[in-house]
C-alpha cells in the first residue's frame, strides 16, 4: 500500500523505508524557525546546558511579532535575539521590518518542497504551500533542536481534502478555507496531516494557495500540504540555491478521512466571534457596523491581497466612524504594492499603512481595539481577546470583504457596494 | 520503565485539559505536588484519592483537547500515573505528556476492549499492550523517546545528552 505525503516525507527524513500513523520517528529539520520568542527559547537552551547551537545554518530567525518594538521590554527582547544571532553565527536572520516569519520564509526560499520546517509558531503549517512539511512545536522542543539538532515527531494520520470544479469569481481561497473549517470544526483535522487536492486548488495562484495551509492550523492540523507544481518551481528559481526533491503522496495511499467539495457551491463567508469555526454566510452578517478594518498578516497580507483590496478602495473613502489599517506581510510585498500604486490608493482612501510585521494580529500594538469595538480582519484567528482587548469582537473575512466593509462602515460584500465612486 | 503494570482508570471521549487541570488554578498553583492534588478534579474526584503508581488511564478519542496548558500533563505525571492509552490525543497535550516523561499511546482497538479497573501491562520497547482480552501491538517507541522517559523529561534529557557529547 502506498504512503501519504506525511508518511513518506517522515520516512525519508528518518531514513526508514516507510512509516505508519502513530509511529514516532526522530528527524533533523531542514529549517528551525523562531521569531521574537527566540529570546525565551535561548533561556531554556541555556538551562539545558547549551552553549553553541548544533547547526547555525538550520536556524531561521525573523523578528515580526512586535516590530518595531512598542515598549522597552520588547526592544530589550529584540536586543537579546540580535545578540544571540551574533554569538551563534545564525545565517538566516531577518531583523525588524522584513515581515511576518511565514511569508519571509517562503520569499527567502527557505521553505522548500520535500523539506521539513519546524517552527515555534502554530502557523508553521504555512510552509506546506511550497510542498514542505511545516509543523509548530513548543519552546522547549525548539531549544532541544538547537542543542541536539533533532526532535521526535509522531507520524500523523492524513486527511485528504479534494475540491472539484471552480470557485466563482466573487469567492476567494479564504472563503473556501473558512467554509471547510466551519464544516469540519476546530478539531476537524486534529493532529492530522491535511492534504489539499483537486482542480479548484490547482487553479489558485500561489498567494491564494498559501491561505490554505496557513489557516489549516485552526482545524488542529499538524501540517498541511499542497502538491507543489510548476508555479512553485518557477517561484523558487531565483530564490533558493539549495537543491530540493519534491515529495508527493502515492496514488494508493490510505487516508483516515477523505472529504470532497464542489467549489461552485461555495459562497462568501465570514468567521464570527470568538472561534474560527463559527462560520456563517456573509449575507447573514451583512450590515453589522464595524469600527476597524485590518488588512494584513501571514494569512492575507500578500501583494494579491493588497491588490484585491485596492481595487475595491480605488476612488473611494473609508466610512466616517470606521478606521482601516493595512500592513503588508513583508517588505517585498510593501515595495511591490508601492510600485503597483496600491499604497497610494490606501492612503488616499484614508487608511493607515504600517510597517511589515504581525501588527495588531495578536494584540501587541498598532491598532488594539477599544472596549466594545467590532473588527473585521483578514487574519486567521478571532479568539476572545486575540487582538488585545477581551471585550471586542473580531470577524474574519477575505481582503476584498475587509476593504468593502471599511468603505461601507459595515460588513458587506464588494459586489453590493454602491456604484458612483468618490 | 520499559514495562508498566497498572490498574485501569477508564474515561470517555473529548476529555479536555480544563477538567484534567482546571483553568482557575493555572496562575495560582506553580508547585507540581500541589498541581497533583487537583488532577481530574471535575471529572473524577476519586482519582487523586485512589490512584496508585503506574496506574493507567484508558480513554476515548481526543484526550487532552482544549487549552495547551502543560500543567495538565504535569499533574498526571506527579500522581505517578504510568501511562495513558487513548483512541486519539489532542496534539499539544500529547507532546506535553511525552516531554514530561508520561508515556501516551494511541491504540483504539485496545481501548474498545479494556475494562475499567482491570490490570494491564504495557511493554513500551516491544510495543505491546497485554490486557484481559488479549495482546495489542503498537509501533515501539524509538530510543529518543525512551531516553526522554528515562531522563524524566525533555529538558533533562537534552541536558544529559548534551553533557555526554
Ligand atoms: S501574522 Fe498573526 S498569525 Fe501570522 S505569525 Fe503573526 S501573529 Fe501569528
Amino acid at each position: 500500500m502506498g504512503q501519504t505525503f506525511a508518511e513518506k516525507i517522515l520516512a525519508e527524513k528518518a531514513g526508514l523505508a516507510k512509516t505508519v500513523p502513530g509511529q514516532i520517528v526522530e528527524i533533523s529539520p531542514d529549517i528551525a524557525l523562531s521569531h521574537d520568542n527566540t529570546a525565551a527559547i535561548r533561556g531554556i537552551f541555556e538551562k539545558m546546558g547549551g552553549v553553541k547551537v548544533f547547526n547555525p545554518k538550520v536556524h531561521a530567525i525573523i523578528l515580526d511579532h512586535a516590530t518595531p518594538a512598542p515598549t522597552t521590554e520588547h526592544a530589550e527582547n529584540h536586543r537579546i535575539v540580535r545578540e544571540f544571532v551574533q554569538e551563534q553565527g545564525v545565517e538566516h536572520f531577518f531583523d525588524v521590518g522584513r515581515g511576518v516569519c511565514h511569508q519571509v520564509l517562503v520569499e527567502e526560499g527557505l521553505a522548500l518542497p520535500g523539506e521539513v520546517v519546524l517552527g515555534s509558531d502554530s502557523h508553521t503549517t504555512h510552509a506546506g504551500v511550497m510542498g514542505a512539511f511545516g509543523a509548530g512545536i513548543g519552546r522547549s522542543e525548539m531549544a532541544s533542536i538547537w542543542a541536539l539538532g533533532e526532535l521526535w515527531l509522531r507520524v500523523p494520520e492524513s486527511l485528504k481534502i479534494i475540491v472539484h470544479g471552480k470557485l466563482s469569481p466573487s469567492v476567494t481561497a479564504k472563503d473556501l478555507a473558512l467554509h471547510i473549517i466551519g464544516e469540519l470544526g476546530s478539531d476537524g483535522g486534529l493532529y492530522m496531516s491535511v492534504e489539499w487536492h483537486g482542480e479548484a486548488i490547482e487553479a489558485l495562484d500561489l498567494s491564494q494557495q498559501a491561505v490554505l495551509p496557513n489557516i489549516t492550523a485552526e482545524m488542529g492540523a499538524k501540517n498541511s500540504y499542497i502538491p507543489p507544481d510548476q508555479k512553485v518551481f518557477s517561484f523558487l528559481k531565483d530564490r533558493s540555491n539549495r537543491q530540493y526533491e519534491p515529495v508527493y503522496p502515492d496514488p494508493d495511499a490510505s487516508y483516515t478521512k477523505i472529504v470532497e467539495y464542489d467549489a461552485s457551491t461555495i459562497v462568501p463567508v465570514i468567521a464570527c466571534p470568538h472561534t474560527v469555526d463559527n462560520v456563517k454566510p456573509l449575507s447573514e452578517i451583512a450590515g453589522l457596523h464595524i469600527d476597524q478594518a485590518f488588512l494584513g498578516t501571514c494569512t492575507n497580507g500578500r501583494l494579491e491581497d493588497l491588490g484585491a483590496a485596492a481595487a475595491v478602495l480605488k476612488g473611494r473613502r473609508i466610512a466616517p466612524g470606521t478606521r482601516m489599517i493595512v500592513i503588508p506581510a513583508s517588505s517585498e510585498v510593501y515595495l511591490d504594492a508601492l510600485r503597483a500604486g496600491y499604497i497610494e490608493t490606501f492612503v488616499a482612501a484614508g487608511a493607515m499603512v504600517q510597517s511589515p510585521g504581525c501588527g495588531p494580529c495578536m494584540g501587541n500594538h498598532m491598532g488594539i481595539p477599544a472596549v466594545g469595538e467590532v473588527i473585521i480582519s483578514s487574519a486567521n484567528r478571532n479568539f476572545q481577546g486575540r487582538m488585545g482587548t477581551r471585550e471586542s469582537e473580531v470577524y474574519l473575512a477575505s481582503p476584498e470583504v475587509v476593504a468593502a466593509s471599511a468603505v461601507a462602515g459595515a460588513i458587506i460584500h464588494p459586489r453590493y457596494l454602491q456604484e458612483g465612486r468618490g | 520503565m520499559s514495562v508498566i503494570r497498572g490498574r485501569v482508570w477508564k474515561y470517555g471521549d473529548d476529555v479536555n485539559t480544563d477538567v484534567i487541570f482546571a483553568g482557575k488554578y493555572t496562575y495560582t498553583i506553580n508547585d507540581p505536588a500541589e498541581m497533583a492534588k487537583h488532577a481530574l478534579e471535575d471529572l473524577d474526584p476519586r482519582f487523586v484519592k485512589e490512584v496508585k503508581p503506574n496506574d493507567i488511564i484508558v480513554a476515548g478519542k481526543n484526550w487532552g483537547c482544549g487549552s495547551s496548558r502543560e500543567q495538565a500533563a504535569t499533574c498526571l505525571k506527579e500522581n505517578g500515573l504510568g501511562a495513558i492509552i487513548a483512541k486519539s490525543f489532542a496534539r499539544i497535550h500529547y507532546r506535553n505528556c511525552l516531554n514530561t516523561a508520561l508515556p501516551v499511546l494511541t491504540c483504539p482497538e485496545a481501548v474498545d476492549v479494556i475494562q475499567d479497573k482491570e490490570m494491564v501491562e504495557l511493554d513500551l520497547a516491544a510495543g505491546e499492550i497485554r490486557c484481559g482480552a488479549g495482546t495489542f501491538r503498537f509501533p515501539p517507541l524509538p530510543e529518543t523517546v525512551m531516553g526522554i522517559f528515562e531522563a524524566g523529561g525533555l529538558i533533562a534529557y537534552t541536558r544529559k545528552k548534551l553533557a555526554a557529547r
